[in-house]
């Protein structure tokens, strides 16, 4: 049986999410599209400052990719809806990234904000992908809200410190029937590759690949890493186990 | 949930399940149905220590060293179903009876004085002579005298739950006895507990209506013991994840002699027991587990480290039956006839706790 | 007139258009998104909309983003 990743009814084909922010430049996004295998990017909507010439990001993102917009500045449900919804009519396809952040120290999310959201949106069509901190019970509202995966981060974006909320992490795996995406803080090819090793159904990756000394070597090893990772999953590790066996027997009496 | 596996071949995937398979089972952290059912079957039966000591350790984590004890008051026998397997039967002659006011308030000062906090009332179903408004009025009065209260009656509309939930019940046992279909309805022919399904609902509705605490099982010796044990895990999984705030228990109750002579038609032996308990808190590790006086004093001794949480104590099946004067038939035969003291000092002999009192509404 | 664009004030000759605007500010027609008081706009009707005194616009394109 062939390992397919299915969200919102669509078939992805490579469980690497690629980020494009914090790069050099645009211009080194599709090599590393093309590294990275990647399917699913993200992108962000801004003004455009008129004092700072930037290209569009879209013309370097191949027409194969799936677009998904973040919802990226929005403080609360309200902000991140009207940028979904600009962001698709804008011809962007109808995946959306919930991304609602009001905190600027941390850049954490504000999960209760960004159920409000995800429940307007996939009412309205959208295929929600809703950014998170890994909260079980966030997690459950998100699949009532319709989303169409839950992506916990692993630690804070940008900080590049890996699966710091792994425990969090692997109940979510067990226990939500939806794909769950890890989604900032992964800093190596190893955090990705272990994150798949638990059975994450994919990984989005920014920073750790456009702020590398070669993004594209990076982009290459991380694909290498999450199909390590899931081969590896599916291939079923060997036990651990956690204690030596104990001394005294407990159903000893059952034999008399 | 139950129709998944009406059909089911449980001798023909008993068959399939491996060495290496149950031991995998047994190191994972969460385990699926599948899973669940391998350890309870024959196979398994050779790994029963090593289940046994990882299911004592998760109890221990899970629960503390702590056994939570209880009795049974038995309000009413008036009964106008036919179970073939209970004492109760309407076609059994014994004497019927129902508790005053006062009587109700006399057990409940004799049980009050053992230092137990919580009770658990029970009555046989007739909407006629222990209708819900008798129900709530003890209650009201047992109130008086225990911290939590929890009913096994018949099964009631949601409404009716709410209500009693509104006048201080908190806890809600439903046994569905059989939850094979067929065999089901060989076992009760006649009266209102005809009606599976309405039974099999309960427990929703219960937890619907605000209930706390929610214990289910299956009546072992009826029908084959490793489906049955399987459906009562599901049954309390379901109900977990339905309603993510409630407590879930169960209990596994063997049968036991009572007024009618009805045998059982499977044997369970304390082995098949233990793999059943073993088992099941390997599956729902924070799911509690209710051992009766059904079952005799060693046993229990030995089921206080294999995963058990709640136990009676000091109980008797008849009603009124604290009350030394009444000398009643009871529902059945009970094994372990030791109070509320005895108890206490056998679980400190083993360096477990007693407890009384788990908390209190306000 | 005045309106708002990008959150900040702007002064404009009374009758401009959107198309009108967007040119003004050297943008790139195929790239910049528009949103005219909430509503996002498409291209075609940038021509037939005529700003008005108060009209709050946003210039937005799509950007690099995680």
């Amino acid at each position: 049986m062939k390992d397919v990743l299915i969200i919102g009814g669509k078939e992805v084909s490579s469980r690497l999410f690629l980020g494009t922010g914090k790069f050099s430049s645009h211009r080194l996004i599709p090599e590393v599209i093309r590294a990275t295998g990647s399917q699913v990017v993200t992108v962000a909507l801004r003004r455009i400052d008129p004092e700072y010439e930037e290209e569009n990001i879209v013309s370097y993102v191949s027409g194969e990719c799936i677009l998904m917009p973040n919802t990226s500045g929005a403080r609360n449900a309200e902000e991140a809806v009207r940028i979904a919804r600009v962001a698709r009519a804008a011809g962007c396809g109808n995946w959306v990234k919930i991304e609602v952040i009001a905190d600027n120290r941390y850049l954490l999310p504000d999960n209760y904000e960004t159920v409000k959201a995800t429940e307007i949106l996939a009412a309205e069509g959208f295929v929600v992908l809703p950014y998170m901190s890994p909260d079980l019970t966030t997690a459950k509202k998100l699949v009532e809200a319709g989303a169409a995966a839950v992506m916990p981060l692993g630690s804070p974006i940008g900080s590049n410190r890996g699966l710091r909320t792994r425990e969090l992490i692997r109940i979510l795996i067990e226990e939500i029937p939806l794909p769950i995406i890890v989604d900032a803080g992964i800093g190596r090819p190893s955090e990705a590759a272990e994150a798949m090793e638990m059975g994450v159904a994919a990984v989005l990756v920014n920073t750790a690949i456009a702020t590398a000394s070669d993004p594209v070597a990076m982009g290459r090893s991380f694909k290498l890493a999450v199909e390590a990772g899931r081969i590896a999953h599916l291939a079923g590790p060997g036990e651990t186990h956690e204690y030596a066996q104990a001394s005294s027997p407990l159903t000893g009496f059952l034999r008399d | 949930m139950c129709q998944r596996y009406d059909k089911f071949d449980f001798d023909s995937f008993f068959k399939q399940v491996t060495d290496a398979g149950i031991k995998r089972i047994i190191a994972k952290n969460r385990l699926t149905e599948t899973d669940f059912l391998s350890l309870l079957s024959p196979r398994a039966e050779k790994y029963l220590e090593e289940m046994a000591q990882k299911a004592h350790r998760c109890t221990v984590q899970n629960f503390g060293r702590v056994i939570f004890l209880f009795t049974p008051m038995y309000l009413a026998n008036y009964c106008v179903n036919q179970c073939v397997y209970c004492g109760f039967n309407v076609h059994n002659k014994l004497e019927r009876k129902k508790l005053t006011r006062a009587e109700v308030e006399r057990e409940a000062k004799i049980i009050a004085a053992t230092g137990l906090k919580h009770i658990l009332i029970l009555t046989g179903e007739s909407r006629r002579e222990s209708p819900v408004s008798y129900i709530r009025e003890c209650v009201e009065v047992l109130k008086k005298y225990f911290t939590s209260i929890s009913i096994e009656v018949y099964p009631l509309e949601e409404n009716e739950y709410v209500e009693l939930v509104s006048v201080g019940v908190d806890g809600f046992t439903m046994f569905q006895e059989v939850y094979n279909k067929e065999a089901y309805a060989e076992f009760h022919p006649g009266g209102p507990k005809r009606n599976y399904r309405f039974r099999l609902e309960a427990p929703e509705r219960a937890c619907r209506a605000g209930m706390r605490t929610v214990n289910v099982g299956a009546l072992l010796g009826l029908h084959q013991w490793r489906a049955e044990a399987f459906l009562t895990g599901l049954h309390a999984d379901y109900l977990q994840n339905t309603f993510p705030d409630v407590e879930v228990s169960i209990s596994p109750p063997r049968m036991r002699p009572q007024l009618g002579g009805f045998p059982p038609k499977v044997e369970v032996s304390d082995k098949n027991l233990v793999q059943y308990i073993l088992a099941f808190r390997l599956f729902m590790p924070r799911g509690g587990v209710t051992i009766s006086t059904r079952e005799p004093s060693e046993l229990r001794d030995r089921l206080v480290r294999l995963g058990a949480t709640k136990m009676s104590a000091g109980s008797s099946t008849a009603v009124g039956g604290h009350s030394a004067s009444c000398a009643q038939t009871g529902q059945f035969e009970i094994s372990d006839k030791r109070g509320v003291m005895e108890m206490a000092k056998m679980l400190y002999a083993q360096n477990y706790q007693p407890v009384y009192k788990d908390w209190q509404t306000l | 007139m005045k309106i708002t664009l990008n959150g900040r004030e702007e002064i404009l000759k009374d009758g401009t258009t959107l198309a009108e605007l967007v040119s003004l500010k050297q943008l790139n027609i195929d790239e910049v998104i528009v949103v005219y008081n909430c509503q996002l706009v498409k291209k075609k009707s940038w021509p037939g909309t005529v700003l008005k005194e108060n009209d709050g616009l946003e210039f937005l394109r799509f950007v690099g983003g995680g």
